[in-house]
């Protein structure tokens, strides 16, 4: 993608990237599922890779790599009434940070953009936090940007996991 | 009687119930440490993880830190992580490449890959005192036994008890199956393995490994939600859902199909459940990999192979394996109430990208730590764990089909899929393991 490596875009579009950064993290942490999916476009994904070297997420080991399809399935299985993991059910709060353009497209306003996150869980009686960075490849659409691509790399990638993640960080 | 620190193990476990102490017990939970995971073949990791000379991977057996090493001979060594200088740590790292040898952080000892010793910096002030370099204190004391089955490396900190093949007995289908499977004979690890905690005693883990009953109350939430999208896929796409979802919307297979499976329980505690994924569909792909497993075995033997109709075994103590879909979970016992599980996959030998990428998708959707499967599993273990601590009653019941389950030669045949012939199976096993110390 051709663009402003330097990040010198627009303070409007810094701005409108930080809002959808944030309005994104805030339907995770209201469990605003009907909004979720809409975040996305009909390609896109959600990737948290096994490592920070990793390259692509086809045919290898990832944490999370999942299409509109499969992010529907976990939805739905979270908002079955015998999602036995769901009671009592879990709450996230998240807070994002430190958001960098690394390119804007001149000509179809499409953004890569990075930025750091701390997540906060809480769930029966225990509090757990999750700490790492995001990358967003977001498409300007008609109805404002939604992810063709968003890269989650946990600090902690490798370490052992304390029960595992229900939905998406 | 095995009285052990005010508890009795006969009194503990009967054929069909045990006692909540198994679970609970931190004294328990020593003892079994000591006379269990210390005694019996405890799975360290595969040959591939330590491809090259120099390669280590570290983990437990029991309470113990292990290493796992690859020595210039190309052989393959297990370790305690243990400098015998002063104790130090050899390797705090969980693997990596130590090239030509082992140097401790804190004084440079160094030791091959066997644990020998390589060079002790300012050698002379050892003269004429007790420890003499070629003595076993001076060098990193190995497992007392160790051994592989078709690349699968175990070790026992006892010298005594069963051969590894022997100890295996019929568990060893778990392995043969999986490397079967493979063209060329053998298969390789995926790296890196996920590693997660469940809050619970590692017997209930393994209880639920065999357990035929639980998937579709368990796991209903999932099956129904991969129902739905396999239909919304096809509707949307009009091609067919991708054969993982199937593994998940299995799930909410009647209890009918649960019951016609068959469990099989071997000495040791080792048990099987048959399979019931049928992973031997009509596509391209699977007809690709016939043709390729029958270049290599012959159409015979080939097809004996991939008849082969298994879903878990269960090594005990350490290991589920999952051979048709290539994976495995290893239990390391941190405590009563804390079991670390490694979590493995593998890639057949010569056989199609497509076959690995059906054992990927399994991997992913149940043993990933983003898992839609054992978030339910993990939530009833730490549950369990949880009632099991209260004085609302003292047994956990195992009375399912209790008494009809047929034995020959100390092999057990369940009368049903769903029987708890495999837990108490293990328990068998347990109390012989916990009584043999006494």
């Amino acid at each position: 993608m051709a663009g402003n490596a330097n990040g010198a875009v627009s303070a409007e579009t810094q701005r409108a990237v930080e809002q959808f950064l944030y309005r994104q993290a805030e339907v995770l942490d209201e469990r605003r599922w009907d909004d979720w999916l809409p975040l996305f476009t009909d390609d896109g994904l959600y990737w948290m890779p096994v490592s920070e070297d990793q390259d692509h997420g086809e045919g290898v080991p990832n944490i999370f790599y999942e299409d509109a399809f499969l992010m529907d399935m976990r939805i739905k299985r979270i908002s079955h009434p015998r999602a036995h993991s769901q009671r009592p059910p879990n709450r996230m709060s998240h807070v994002v940070s430190n958001v960098v353009i690394d390119a804007e497209d001149p000509e179809t306003g499409d953004i890569v953009a990075r930025s750091r996150f701390h997540v906060s869980e809480y769930r029966n009686d225990e509090m757990r936090h999750f700490a790492g960075k995001y990358r967003h490849e977001l498409a300007r659409t008609d109805g404002g940007y939604r992810i063709r691509l968003q890269r989650v790399d946990l600090v902690n990638v490798e370490g052992p996991w304390e029960y595992v993640l229900q939905y998406w960080l | 009687m095995n009285t052990n620190g005010g508890f009795d193990v006969d009194r503990l476990v009967e054929p069909d119930r045990v006692h909540r102490a198994c679970y609970t017990d931190e004294a328990v939970f020593d003892l079994e440490m000591e006379r269990l995971f210390h005694k019996s073949w405890i799975y360290v990791g595969h040959e591939s993880q330590v491809p090259n000379p120099g390669d280590f991977w570290t983990t437990m057996i029991g309470k113990q830190r292990m290493i796992m090493s690859r020595g210039d001979d190309g052989r393959v060594h297990v370790l305690y992580n243990r400098c015998p200088h002063r104790g130090a740590l050899l390797c705090p790292e969980q693997h990596g490449n130590a090239g030509k040898a082992f140097r401790c952080s804190y004084h440079a000892w160094q030791f091959y890959m066997d644990g020998s010793v390589r060079q002790i910096p300012v050698r002379d002030g050892y003269d004429n005192t007790r420890l003499s370099m070629d003595s076993p204190d001076a060098r990193v004391k190995p497992a007392e036994r160790s051994g592989s089955y078709r690349g699968f490396v175990f070790a026992s900190l006892s010298a005594d008890g069963p051969d590894l093949e022997t100890w295996l007995g019929g568990a060893r289908v778990a392995f043969d199956d999986m490397c079967d499977r493979a063209p060329d004979g053998e298969v390789e690890v995926v790296p890196n393995c996920f590693r997660v905690v469940q809050k619970s005693n590692w017997k209930i883990f393994l209880e639920n490994q065999l357990d035929a009953l639980h998937p579709s109350i368990t796991h209903e939430s999932t099956g129904v939600a991969a129902s739905a999208v396999e239909r919304d896929y096809e509707d949307r796409t009009g091609e067919k859902p991708p054969m993982s979802y199937g593994m998940l919307s299995a799930f909410s297979l009647p209890f009918e199909k649960w019951d016609s499976l068959e469990t099989v329980g071997f000495p040791h505690g080792h048990c099987i459940l048959q399979g019931y994924m049928g992973l031997r569909p009509r596509d391209p792909d699977t007809l690709e990999y016939e043709a390729v497993m029958e270049k290599a075995y012959g159409k015979e033997r080939a097809q004996e192979i991939l008849g082969v109709n298994i879903h878990h075994v269960l090594v005990y103590p350490c290991l589920s394996v999952q051979s048709p879909l290539q994976q495995l979970r290893a239990v390391r016992p941190l405590g009563a109430d804390r079991t670390l599980t490694e979590i493995w996959h593998f890639r057949l030998k010569g056989a199609p990208e497509a076959i690995y990428r059906r054992a990927l998708a399994y991997y992913y959707h149940v043993n990933s730590p983003s898992t839609m499967v054992n978030a339910d599993d993990l939530h009833n273990f730490w549950s369990c764990h949880q009632g099991l601590q209260l004085d609302g009653g003292e047994w956990v019941s195992f009375h399912r089909n209790a008494g009809q389950d047929t034995e020959t030669d100390g092999v057990i045949t369940s009368v049903t899929g769903m029987s708890e012939a495999p837990m108490r199976n293990q328990f068998r096993a347990w109390k012989e393991y916990m009584a043999a110390g006494a």
